[in-house]
C-alpha cells in the first residue's frame, strides 16, 4: 500500500508565538467567553441583582446615620459601593476558570499551537463585560435615587473604566486562586475571605474619622480605599488625583506579579 | 532545524511519576511516519499519560521524545504545530455550538474569519453533523461528540494524530463508523497514534502495535508478529468426569510433549499446539485411559491471548471510570 505523508516541511516552524498572535489568540479566547456568556444568560444574575439591592440596602440603611440623611450620603456610598460590588464580581472569574479548567476543552487549548496566557487572558477580558454591567447598573441606580454627580457625564466614565481597569487587575488574583485551588467552592471560599475585610475595612461605607486610630491606619493604607477615593474626586468633583495614580499603580503591580504566577501555575497543572 | 521525515514519534525512556505511582515507567516507542500505530494496554497500563506526555500536555519526569525530530520539552510550540490531539473525553466545548467550537478553534489556530467559517461547514459536512451543527453539546450523543472531537483535531491537518481510546464507550455501530474515519485519515497522509484498551480494534487498524502494561512496553511488533510470539494454535479440551482431569493432562503432556494449563473457571485443559497429526494420537490415547472428552476445539491465537499472555491475568480487574461522572456533575 502506497500513501503519500503529510511531511511536516511545508513552511518554517517556529517555537514562540509573537504579540500580535498573543493579542490575537487572547482575544478568540475573550469571544468564546463572550459566547459562553450568550448561551448561558443566567450567570449575569449577580452582576445585574448585586448592584441594585446593595446600592438600595446600604443606602436606606446608613444614609440617615452617617450623612444625616440619604441624599447627602449618595456622593460617599455610590463610589464606595460601585468598588465593592464590582471588584466582588471579579472573584467569579476565578470561580469560572477553575469549572473551565475542569473540562476537557483546555486539554485542547493546551496541545494548541497558541500563547499559554491566551486561554486565561481571554476569559479575563470576557469578564470585564461583567463589570461593565455591575458599573452601569450602579450608577443607574445612584441616579434613580438622585444621586447627581458634579464631575459630570465624562469624570463618571473615567470612574467607571477606573473601577473597570482595576477590577481586571484583581481579577487576576483569584485566577491565581482558581488555578491553584482544587474545586470551584473553595476558590469561592478563599477570595471572599480576602475580600470581605479589603472592601470593609476601608473608607467605602464609613467616614474614616469615626475609626479607632488603629483600624485608621489600616484603612488608609488598604488599597481599596484608595480607588474609592479616587472615584469620589473623579465623580464628584472632576479631579484627577494622586489616588487614582495609586490606583493605577496598584493595578499594574498586581498584574505584573499575579499574570505570570498565574500563568505558571496554570501550565504545570494537568 | 532538522525534521527527520522518517519517524513521527521517537520516545526513549519516558517515565512519569504522580506521587508514589510510577505511571509511564521507561516507554520506548517509535513510531513510522504515515502509519497507524496501536498503544495497547489495560485501564491504568500508562497509555493516557504517555500520550499527555507525547502531547506536550505533561512534562517527562526522564527520558525524552520527539515528534518528527522536534523535542516534546523544548520546542514544544513546534511540536503543537504539527500534532491534533483526541483525548479520551471529548476535549470541545460543551456550552457552545458545534460550529462555534470549530470556528474559535479554527481562529486559534490562525484562519481568518470567513476562512474558519467555511472550514467548520466543510468538516461538519465530512463529519455528518452538519444537521446538529447549531444545537449546544449538552444534547450530543457520545458518538457526535467524538465525531466533533476528531473534527476538531483536523482542522489544521496535522501530520501526526493522537487519538486517545477513540472508541471506549461508543456503540458498535458508532465505533465501526469512527474506524472508517480513522483509515480515511491515514490514507490521507497523516500518521495515527492510537491508544485502545480492544485488542479487536488493534488488530482492525493498527500497522505495529506496542503493548503496553504497568507503565512499560511488554511487546511490540505487527499484529501477526505478536500472534507467532506466542506460539501456534491451541487445543481446548473438556473433560467430561472432572476427576479425570489430572490424568488427562499428564497423558496430553505425554503425548504432544508441551506444557498444558488448567483454566480454573471452566475447568477446560489448554495446550499448545505445534502438530495437528499429533492430536489423532493423543485422542487414541485417552480413550485407551478411558476418559471421555465433553468438548474439543482447536483455537489459532488471538490477540487477545496474547494480550493475557504478556499482561498476566489479573487485568479483569478494571477500575471504574469515575471522571466522567465527575464531568456530568459540575457541567
Amino acid at each position: 500500500m502506497s500513501r503519500s505523508t503529510i511531511s511536516p516541511t511545508t513552511h518554517q516552524l517556529k517555537n514562540h508565538t509573537s504579540v500580535t498572535q498573543t493579542i490575537r489568540h487572547s482575544l478568540t479566547m475573550a469571544y468564546r467567553g463572550l459566547l459562553k456568556i450568550r448561551r448561558t444568560p443566567e450567570q449575569l444574575f449577580d452582576v445585574t441583582l448585586q448592584p441594585i439591592i446593595f446600592t438600595l440596602m446600604f443606602t436606606y440603611i446608613f444614609g440617615g446615620a452617617i450623612s444625616g440623611n440619604v441624599h447627602n450620603y449618595l456622593p460617599v456610598i455610590i463610589p464606595g459601593i460601585l468598588v465593592q460590588t464590582v471588584i466582588t464580581t471579579s472573584i467569579v472569574t476565578g470561580v469560572q476558570l477553575r469549572e473551565d479548567m475542569d473540562k476537557g476543552v483546555f486539554d485542547r487549548f493546551k496541545s494548541l499551537p497558541i500563547a499559554r496566557i491566551s486561554p486565561l487572558a481571554g476569559a479575563l477580558l470576557a469578564d470585564t463585560i461583567r463589570y461593565t454591567i455591575a458599573t452601569v447598573l450602579t450608577f443607574t441606580m445612584g441616579y434613580l435615587m438622585g444621586y447627581r454627580p458634579d464631575g459630570g457625564i465624562g469624570y463618571v466614565a473615567i470612574a467607571g473604566l477606573l473601577v473597570i481597569l482595576c477590577s481586571w487587575a484583581i481579577s487576576w488574583i483569584f485566577a491565581f486562586f482558581g488555578v491553584i485551588a482544587r474545586t470551584a467552592s473553595s476558590v469561592q471560599g478563599i477570595s471572599m475571605l480576602v475580600l470581605f475585610p479589603l472592601t470593609f475595612l476601608s473608607n467605602a461605607y464609613v467616614p474614616v474619622k469615626t475609626m479607632p486610630d488603629w483600624l485608621q491606619w489600616f484603612v488608609n493604607i488598604n488599597p481599596i480605599s484608595h480607588l474609592v477615593t479616587a472615584v469620589r474626586e473623579l465623580a464628584n468633583s472632576g479631579v484627577i488625583g494622586w489616588d487614582l495614580m495609586i490606583s493605577l499603580i496598584g493595578s499594574a503591580v498586581i498584574v505584573l506579579i499575579f499574570a505570570p504566577l498565574t500563568v505558571r501555575a496554570y501550565m504545570r497543572r494537568t | 532545524m532538522k525534521t527527520d521525515d522518517k519517524w513521527a514519534v521517537e520516545a526513549h525512556g519516558l517515565v512519569k511519576t504522580f506521587g508514589e505511582n510510577r505511571a509511564v515507567n521507561g516507554v520506548d516507542l517509535t513510531v513510522p511516519a504515515g502509519s497507524i500505530y496501536g498503544v495497547l494496554g489495560p485501564n491504568g497500563a500508562g497509555k493516557t499519560t504517555t500520550i499527555r506526555m507525547l502531547a506536550t500536555l505533561l512534562q517527562p519526569d526522564a527520558g525524552s521524545a520527539r515528534i518528527f525530530g522536534h523535542d516534546v520539552v523544548k520546542e514544544p510550540q513546534i511540536v503543537r504545530q504539527l500534532i491534533g490531539v483526541t483525548g479520551q473525553y471529548a476535549s470541545v466545548d460543551e456550552s457552545l455550538s458545534a460550529t462555534e467550537n470549530l470556528i474559535i478553534f479554527s481562529r486559534l489556530l490562525g484562519l481568518g474569519r470567513a476562512e474558519a467559517k467555511q472550514k467548520a461547514k466543510d468538516l461538519l459536512e465530512e463529519f455528518g453533523l452538519t444537521e446538529a451543527a447549531r444545537r449546544p453539546l449538552k444534547h450530543f450523543s457520545g458518538g457526535m461528540r467524538r465525531r466533533l472531537d476528531l473534527a476538531a483535531s483536523l482542522i489544521a491537518q496535522p501530520p501526526l494524530i493522537f487519538l486517545d481510546e477513540p472508541t471506549t464507550g461508543l456503540d458498535p455501530r458508532t465505533r465501526n463508523q469512527m474506524w472508517e474515519t480513522i483509515r480515511r485519515l491515514v490514507d490521507q497522509g497523516s500518521t495515527v497514534l492510537l491508544t485502545t484498551q480492544y485488542l479487536q480494534e488493534a488488530d482492525e487498524l493498527a500497522d505495529r502495535i506496542a503493548v503496553i502494561d504497568k507503565g512499560q512496553v511488554v511487546a511490540e511488533g505487527t499484529a501477526d508478529e505478536l500472534k507467532a510470539s506466542i506460539g501456534n494454535s491451541t487445543l481446548h479440551l473438556q473433560i467430561k468426569n472432572p476427576e479425570d482431569t489430572a490424568v488427562a493432562r499428564q497423558r496430553i503432556e505425554q503425548v504432544l510433549q508441551v506444557q498444558t494449563k488448567m483454566s480454573s473457571l471452566d475447568g477446560k485443559i489448554t495446550a499448545p499446539m505445534t502438530d495437528a497429526d499429533r492430536v489423532t494420537d493423543l485422542l487414541i490415547s485417552l480413550r485407551e485411559a478411558n476418559i471421555h472428552l465433553a468438548e474439543l476445539s482447536v483455537q489459532k491465537p488471538t490477540l487477545d491471548e496474547v494480550f493475557l499472555t504478556i499482561t498476566g491475568e489479573d487485568q479483569s480487574k478494571e477500575s471504574s471510570k469515575k471522571t466522567k461522572n465527575v464531568e456530568e456533575v459540575s457541567a
